[in-house]
């Protein structure tokens, strides 16, 4: 069982929370600090951050979904 | 700060008004306790303490105008709704809450009063300067501008206000930076800003505040149309030169930017202050810790505890909605407290305690949803500095009056303090 992040780029509001919960994971377009999803498979020591990044993503425009 | 805004311009819509008899629905906002100023008001702890033994974690409360909005008392229904499409923004709907009277004809502070699509158009215009590494960037700028206030605070008179000659200077010298915005106007756009976000003025006194800046903000736009820098006034400019956004709009979203960006931080630093210095454990913790992790805990504490957007956000319902066992009528206004949603103990354990040691990242002191504060970023790196580097600068800090002398900002939509007197 591998974990997928989902990231619903239209509805992100570039308020970075993510990256600073998982910068692994995440990172932002420079034009407009939209989020920009760099692992989408990320490895099982990055979940947590990952799940931070759901918990705390102002625009629920992340998921993390089980494969 | 969107509660600001909306008490500016237009006129009251109609709202839908809920039969209920009048004396049993409590007044809102409610005072807070004199010998708990870092706490909410008891009244509306008890609002909340009630909906989550009763399971209706939505009440109705009476504002100044008569009207009924709902009050959303626990933490997952304020992010559930404030993340809800069908909840707006629009101060123009029906239903929602007029948080002040309002003047005819008044500017507003742009997209904050907006729903999608025109809202993240407007706002993803100027995210970038927030983007995390962006604001990593200017980390070291800041730490200078907090290390030279310091050495000029230790140079000067010993007491000293400490709003005035640090906690309003720091964030206002850093969005001045990044806007644009000439510091030696200091005086005139802090007085403006005084003016707006107090929720005593009069309607036509803080329409003229807001006009004042939007007229200063949109000529500095229009002096970077003729000339470009590499400031977000001039990323405006360009905006405007293109025909994406109106001169108008510009200056209104710089207002936002410029009022936004050195009020809050500002209260958070003095009322923060002030908060540690009645709670020496907790103050002991950052001034022998040179722990990046520590401090950056401590900023989540601070505004999980503190809150300082203190009256409650406004909005407006769309379509009916259902939500935990209750119906929320098209029409009706919420008002939601992010600072008893921060104070919810089904997330925030013993939450009335201060402790810089919780992981508090969770909190709802930014709001929720598409409008959460679009400088969070910035905040928290200018806090991450201050909190990290004054009362380790300057241990002996100290009240230089007792705690119950300090002039605290209940008149304001944000809270805070007037003034803090310390000594070292």
């Amino acid at each position: 069982m591998s974990m997928r992040v989902e990231l619903d780029e239209p509805k992100c509001v570039a308020s970075g929370q993510c990256v600073m919960a998982a910068p692994e994971v995440f990172d932002q377009r420079d034009e407009d600090g939209i989020a920009i999803l760099l692992e989408e498979r990320p490895g099982e020591e990055l979940l947590d951050g990952v799940r931070d990044a759901v918990a705390v993503c102002p625009a629920v425009a992340i998921r993390l979904v089980e494969q | 700060m969107a509660d600001i805004a909306g008490t500016t311009a237009g006129s009251a819509p109609e709202a839908y008004e809920a039969p209920q008899a009048p004396d049993s629905v409590p007044d809102f906002p409610m005072p807070r306790a004199a010998r708990c100023p870092f706490d909410p008001p008891p009244a509306l702890k008890e609002l909340q303490e009630k909906a989550i033994q009763e399971g209706a974690p939505l009440t109705r409360v009476r504002l100044w105008d008569g009207s009924t909005p709902w009050l959303v008392t626990r933490y997952a229904e304020q992010r559930a709704l404030l993340a809800d499409p069908r909840v707006s923004a629009d101060f123009t709907r029906p239903g929602y809450p007029n948080r002040a009277p309002r003047s005819e004809g008044g500017g507003g502070l742009g997209f904050i009063l907006m729903d999608d699509p025109e809202h993240a158009r407007l706002r993803r215009m100027v995210t970038a300067p927030f983007a995390i590494k962006r604001v990593e960037a200017m980390r070291p700028a800041v730490q200078k501008i907090v290390d030279d206030l310091i050495d000029d605070m230790l140079a000067g008179p010993n007491p000293v206000d400490l709003v005035e000659a640090f906690a309003l200077p720091v964030p206002s010298l850093v969005i001045c930076e990044l806007l644009g915005v000439p510091y030696a106007d200091h005086d005139f756009f802090q007085h403006n800003t005084k003016i707006m976000i107090n929720r005593v003025s009069a309607p036509e006194e803080r329409a003229a505040a807001v006009q004042e800046l939007a007229g200063y903000l949109g000529r500095l736009v229009g002096e970077r149309l003729a000339d470009p820098t590499d400031d977000l006034l001039s990323g405006l400019a360009e905006r405007v030169g293109a025909g994406e956004l109106t001169h108008r709009q510009a200056a209104e979203t710089a207002v936002l930017l410029l009022v936004a960006g050195h009020e809050t931080t500002a209260n958070m630093i003095a009322l923060g202050t002030a908060t540690l210095l009645e709670h020496p454990d907790q103050l002991a913790l950052l001034r022998e810790s040179d722990d990046p992790k520590l401090v950056a805990g401590a900023v989540e504490e601070l505004l999980r505890y503190l809150n300082i957007t203190h009256t409650g956000r406004s909005r407006a319902v769309t379509e009916d909605i259902e939500i935990a066992g209750q119906t929320v009528r098209a029409g009706e206004g919420l008002i939601v407290p992010n600072e008893i949603g921060n104070r919810d103990p089904e997330v925030f354990p013993d939450p009335d305690r201060l402790d810089l040691r919780r992981d508090a990242r969770r909190h709802v002191a930014f709001g929720f949803g598409v409008h959460q504060c679009l400088g969070q970023p910035l905040a928290r790196m200018e806090l991450q500095v201050v909190y990290g580097t004054l009362y380790r600068r300057i241990p002996t800090l100290r009240l230089a009056t007792g705690i119950e002398n300090v002039p605290f900002k209940h008149d304001g939509f944000v809270y805070g303090v007037h003034e803090l007197p310390v000594a070292w």
